[in-house]
């Protein structure tokens, strides 16, 4: 996982809640057995016409939000299933962070894995971050995840809360198993205890 | 001190609490299937990494499966592909799989309960949203992304934060015809999709313990829909009945070793959640879906809402872009809408006691003009029980169509799917926007809820049904 730096990017602007990982990647597209290749296929049914043309109507459509890296979004993104090919085509689409009041539970973890940062702010804050997209659509915003602050040329900057342990992953880019694998006497020593306690589970 | 089952759980599975580190938790079953789990062997391979507990993974093919026509190869080259490489995967890592033509293929989630795989007090964790199903056992069962599927297969563990818990309390006793895909909906609609999001819920009260096990696994498998990280239901007689005698159930002494266990396993009297909810079972209808959420729907005596009936702007606009998707127009009543398709089926809806329900309705009907009809199998099982006790003739007489298992029109992978503008009563658990395929318009109800509306041609109050 590549390492998340600081970066000014352009933010662009969904304004709908509740977007579930079906519409961010349509099950059509989950068939793959690689895990690249899912950007061109993100927001599908929204984004395209039926005969396969761009559908001009599509928020990020806009000649404007071309190459944002920050997606800001309406409350509860990410829910349903929990599928990862939905951070997968939201990372190879070349976004790295999202600002949202909140996330489906699985999607959030799903967007550590992939060095999206999922940033939570308040509806105040969301609003203010929308109004300021919307009237100056290409607006980019400063993410500075060591710092944890955002900042916007409209003076709407903020600072965000965010586990550590996923912060330092993110920063570092660290892979999580290898990680874990650090505990692994100790996992060693949970599974001969776990052995005596739940025999049952052992004997299958 | 007084304790939550979560809790329970929760101790009894934590391995190592490290400074600046989620807490690792240990994870006791690992269920498969073909679509979430190729990146992650991929991972595996590519960095040199094995299986840690071959035995603790139980995996089926289910997603992209036709639902007819199995003696056929598949006919999708990709999804051909995807069921080939799950082959491969399993059998180079020594797993047990459940491949097509095993006679226990089916749904992964209806597949697990039958063989006794699942018990209380277990971690369980899927690359599948709808692992809550197995709460119902008194299991901590929740839904992973690939990325820890990997993590799983490789440490056996899974860094975890720990979520907060909710009383999900459901008073007295359900009338007749309401079902526990009836309370999975009431609870959505009253907390909303987002409502549960960093709990755990646990769900009690007289309406839950008189749920059957097929009926406490309907309503866990929704736990997802109202945001939870997993549901739970306490274990009581009823569990160990059906656990007993299962393939992977403890046998002889073990399982008194293992009984005494899981009777320790229910929330202390008086513990401390830190939400509780309540809902009388008496005001439980039958429920229809009537948007593109599962938080839009209310009872089958109601009407499609107008915006302007809800108090936030959000909700207001909500509905609004549901109602255009919808092709609805506010203030219809729910009885009135018709429909061009039913599908049966899914985790959530597709097990015996699922279709025992459904043809009861049906038997007799015939499924009105121009509208079809299709009974999916939750598992090869679930099919041949049903046709032992002559539920498939009465489908297939009413004028449906009776298929193999599958996850089939849940997700409208495999190509059961409705075309653009199709309205569709549906078991199943999600009514997004093209779920049930590009433009389709899907209704979540209980299955005799949807045998009814095969047969009227629209939804139907089932309690006013002779």
């Amino acid at each position: 996982m590549e390492p998340y730096k600081t970066h000014t990017s352009i933010a662009a602007l969904m304004n709908r809640s509740n977007v579930d990982t079906d519409q961010i990647i349509p099950k059509q597209f989950l068939k793959k057995v690689e895990r690249s290749g899912f950007g061109v296929h993100l927001f599908h049914d929204w984004r395209y016409n039926d005969d396969g043309s761009d559908n001009s109507e599509f928020e990020l459509n806009k000649p404007a939000f071309k190459g944002a890296k920050i997606l800001v979004v309406g409350d509860n993104f990410g829910c349903g299933s929990s599928r990862e090919h939905a951070p997968w085509a939201i990372a190879d689409y070349g976004f790295n962070t999202i600002i949202s009041t909140s996330y489906a539970d699985i999607f959030y973890n799903n967007c550590f894995k992939n060095g999206i940062l999922p940033i939570r702010v308040n509806d105040q804050q969301l609003a203010a971050l929308m109004a300021e997209i919307s009237a100056k659509e290409g607006v980019q915003f400063t993410v500075d995840l060591a710092n944890q602050s955002v900042t916007t040329p409209g003076g709407n900057g903020f600072n965000f809360d965010i586990d550590p342990f996923r912060k330092g992953n993110l920063l570092s880019g660290l892979d999580d198993i290898g990680l874990t694998l650090k505990h692994v006497d100790k996992i060693g020593a949970y599974e001969e205890k776990h052995k005596k306690t739940f025999p049952w589970l052992w004997a299958n | 001190m007084k304790l939550t089952m979560y809790q329970k759980i929760w101790d009894s599975h934590l391995v190592v609490e490290a400074e600046g580190q989620a807490p690792l938790i240990y994870v006791d079953r690992h269920l498969m299937h073909e679509v979430t789990s190729p990146q992650a062997f991929e991972g595996l391979r590519m960095a040199h990494r094995k299986v840690r507990n071959p035995h603790s993974i139980l995996a089926t093919m289910d997603h992209c499966v036709p639902t007819k026509d199995r003696h056929l190869p598949i006919a999708d080259p990709i999804a051909r592909k995807q069921v080939e490489v799950m082959a491969e995967n399993c059998k180079e890592n020594g797993l047990n799989l459940y491949d097509l033509k095993n006679p226990n293929n089916g749904v992964i989630h209806v597949v697990v309960p039958e063989h006794g795989f699942v018990h209380p007090g277990m971690v369980v964790v899927c690359g599948d949203s709808h692992t809550a199903t197995h709460g119902a056992f008194g299991a901590l069962a929740f839904g992973i992304g690939t990325s820890e599927v990997e993590h799983v297969m490789a440490t056996q563990c899974l860094p975890q934060k720990k979520s907060k818990t909710m009383l999900v309390k459901i008073n007295g006793h359900l009338p007749k015809f309401s079902t526990a895909k009836d309370i999975a909906l009431a609870i959505i609609g009253k907390i909303g999709t987002a409502g549960g999001t960093g709990y755990v819920i646990e769900y009690a009260g007289d309406a839950i313990k008189d749920l059957t096990m097929e009926g406490r696994m309907t309503l866990c498998n929704m736990a997802i829909e109202a945001g939870a990280r997993a549901g739970l239901i306490a274990p009581d007689q009823k569990t160990y009945d059906y656990l007993k005698g299962k393939e992977f159930a403890p046998k002889g002494a073990a399982w008194d070793q293992a009984l005494a266990y899981w009777q320790s396993l229910p929330s202390d009297e008086g513990a401390q959640f830190d939400a509780v909810v309540e809902l009388q079972a008496a005001d439980i209808a039958p429920q229809v879906s009537w948007g593109t959420s599962p938080e839009q729907v209310i009872g089958v005596n109601g009407v499609v809402p107008a915006p302007e009936s809800f108090d936030n702007e959000g909700k207001r606009k909500a509905c609004e872009s549901a109602l255009a998707y919808m092709g609805l127009e506010p203030n219809t009543k729910i009885t009135d809408i018709p429909i061009d398709f039913v599908f049966i089926g899914s985790c959530t809806n597709g097990r015996i006691e699922d279709f025992r329900e459904a043809a009861q309705v049906a038997k007799g009907t015939k499924v009105a003009n121009g509208i079809t009809a299709i009974a999916v199998p939750g598992s090869y099982h679930v099919k041949q029980q049903a046709e032992q006790e002559g539920l498939d003739k009465i489908f297939i007489e009413a004028g449906w169509q009776w298929r193999d298992p599958g996850c089939s029109m849940c997700l409208a992978m495999n190509g059961d799917e409705l075309s653009k503008g199709q309205r569709c009563a549906s078991t199943s658990n999600r009514n997004f926007e093209g779920r049930q395929g590009k433009g389709g318009r899907t209704h979540l109800v209980s299955p005799a809820m949807a045998a009814a509306a095969a047969a009227a041609g629209h939804f139907v109050d089932i309690r006013t049904l002779n």
